[in-house]
Order: structure tokens, then C-alpha cells, then sequence
């Protein structure tokens, strides 16, 4: 089952830490909400580069976040967003 | 963006000398670790040089004529756009368009109220089974960083402007989701048939950088 699903209020963790993280560091930190639980489950490959839980897998999420929560001085409509794809592993419920 | 063209004019005139094709230079870090990997997979057996050559001439294969395809059947079949914002990459497939790695394909459809974007602030994935090998300022980091941070002088800088009412979406691909932008079909084509459609539809509107244009005087 998936942790979360359409419409949770997520945060996403803020940690840096070592290697390769598909995670960008603009948005460690920052709210969204979960818009699509995105459906093949994939192997978490932050573990996996390190040997750790050998073919465990988890969920992708795509997930909204307004533009105004990621650049408190964004020019723009306040209406505009992001939406990213995030493993699981880095998402909070708030 | 000075250091980026956003029209993508690559020495297409040939009133100049090409360098000759010759590598003077030493291999740098990178290229000799790429070296070593791949010979050592083959030594393993893991894969064979074949296999390298076979999926170099797969990607090769792909342009965004593919993606054209895609978008001008979804204009003029309003089951297969259902199924197609449904499941990208299943719809794709319906058109024989196979998709040879494990990513998801997820098409954003552009309406009068929502503009959609498409970058990855962490590389360069893009959705290459059905628009081939991305544009180079598409990997550039001006492109990556001000697509996700002021994505309307971006997208002016291409010469669209998006009227403040409506809402710019940008969609970050870094992991297991590509993305296509299904562009708005332009006003003035109702009597066209799905291949002069296809012919309008460029990369950079599937992209989400332009919109697709029709010029009646022009056509």
C-alpha cells in the first residue's frame, strides 16, 4: 500500500545526505500536497547504490508545490507551481 | 540566458570549415572511467558490444517526429487523448512507439487556463523514446535553474508570453517519470487531417516552450 495518497499535505525532509539524491536542494523543506501516487513501485535507489535493502522498493509521488512556497519573492502568479516526482523515503506527513 | 539559443541554430548553414573529426585531445577523467566500465561489463559478459551498438542505433531512431504523431492523434481522437493522459506510455505504445527503458510517461495537456513546462533541474531527463535526444540548452544550467525559478522570463525569452491569469505548472523530471506536453490545437486547423496536424507540431511545444502555431497566409 502506498504511504500517502491524492491530496495529503506532505513536507519534504531537509537533509544533505552523502551521494547521489534525486531530490533536488531547492525544495528540501518545502510543502506540497500529493497529486498522484504514481503507480509502478520502483526499486529505492539511494539504498540500493550503497548495497543496503537489496531490491526494496517504494512509491513515487507527484507532488504540487506553489511557486510562492519555494521562492518567498517569486514574480509571478501566485497561482503558478511545481510539480516534481519524490520517492517516498522523503516525504513527511504533515 | 546569454549563454543559451534558445532557437537551437546549430552551424546549419554550411558556408564555413568544419574542424576535422579527429580526437587530439587526451580523454579526460570521465571518458576513461566510461571506457573502463563498459569493457569491463563486456569482460563479464554482462553485455555485449553488440548490444551497445544496437541501443545507440535505437536512440538514434527517435525524433520528435514521434511525439507529432502522438500529439496530432490526441487532437483528433478524443478516446485515444483520454487514454493518453490516462497512460502516456501505454498510449504511446498503441501507436507502435516502444519505450525500451523502465520510465513512465506522463502527458500534460495545456488548456486556455493551464500552461505546462517541462525541465530536470538535476540532468537532463526528457522523454527521448518519443522526442529523441534533448536540445543542448535543454541541459544547459541557465535553462535548468530559471525554468523552475522565473519560468515566465523564460518562457518570454522564447517569445510567449502566458497571460498572468493563467497558471504555469512546471513539471521537474528527475527520477522514474518523463513528461510530454500535449500543446493546444491552434485555431484555424478544423479542416486539417491529422498528418498536415502533425506537421505543425514542433519540439519545443512539446517541450512547453512555445505554443504550436498555424499561419493560414503562410500554409
Amino acid at each position: 500500500m502506498p504511504k500517502f495518497a491524492k491530496g495529503d499535505a506532505v513536507s519534504i525532509a531537509d537533509r544533505s545526505p552523502v551521494g547521489h539524491y534525486r531530490m533536488p536542494t531547492y525544495l528540501r523543506g518545502k510543502r506540497g500536497t500529493i497529486e498522484l501516487v504514481i503507480g509502478t513501485m520502483a526499486v529505492d535507489n539511494e539504498e540500493e547504490a550503497f548495497g543496503r535493502n537489496a531490491g526494496s522498493k517504494g512509491h513515487y509521488y507527484r507532488v504540487a508545490i506553489p511557486m510562492t512556497e519555494i521562492w518567498p519573492d517569486y514574480v509571478g502568479s501566485p497561482n503558478d507551481g511545481l510539480r516534481i516526482e519524490i520517492f517516498e523515503n522523503w516525504l513527511e506527513r504533515i | 540566458m546569454s549563454d543559451v539559443d534558445p532557437h537551437d541554430h546549430h552551424h546549419h548553414d554550411h558556408d564555413h570549415d568544419h574542424a576535422p573529426i579527429s580526437s587530439d585531445q587526451p580523454p579526460g577523467y570521465y571518458d576513461i572511467m566510461e571506457t573502463a566500465v563498459r569493457e569491463l561489463l563486456i569482460e563479464r559478459k554482462l553485455f555485449g558490444a553488440d548490444e551497445i551498438r544496437r541501443q545507440i542505433e535505437v536512440l538514434d531512431s527517435r525524433t520528435p517526429a514521434l511525439g507529432a504523431k502522438v500529439v496530432a492523434r490526441a487532437w483528433t481522437d478524443p478516446a485515444f487523448k483520454e487514454r493518453l493522459l490516462h497512460n502516456g506510455r501505454a498510449a504511446c505504445e498503441e501507436l507502435g512507439i516502444t519505450f525500451y527503458d523502465d520510465t513512465e510517461l506522463i502527458v500534460l495537456e495545456n488548456t486556455p487556463q493551464v500552461h505546462n513546462l517541462i525541465v530536470c533541474t538535476l540532468c537532463s531527463c526528457y522523454p527521448r523514446p518519443v522526442l529523441g535526444l534533448p536540445p543542448d540548452w535543454y541541459k544547459l544550467k541557465p535553462y535548468r535553474a530559471r525554468a523552475v525559478y522565473e519560468p515566465r522570463a523564460v518562457l518570454a525569452e522564447f517569445g510567449t508570453t502566458i497571460a498572468e491569469e493563467v497558471e504555469i505548472r512546471v513539471s521537474d523530471s528527475t527520477a522514474v517519470v518523463r513528461y510530454l506536453v500535449l500543446p493546444m490545437r491552434p485555431a484555424g486547423t478544423e479542416d486539417m487531417n491529422e498528418e498536415q496536424l502533425a506537421d505543425l507540431v514542433t519540439r519545443d511545444a512539446m517541450i512547453g516552450v512555445v505554443p504550436v502555431a498555424y499561419n493560414r497566409e503562410a500554409a
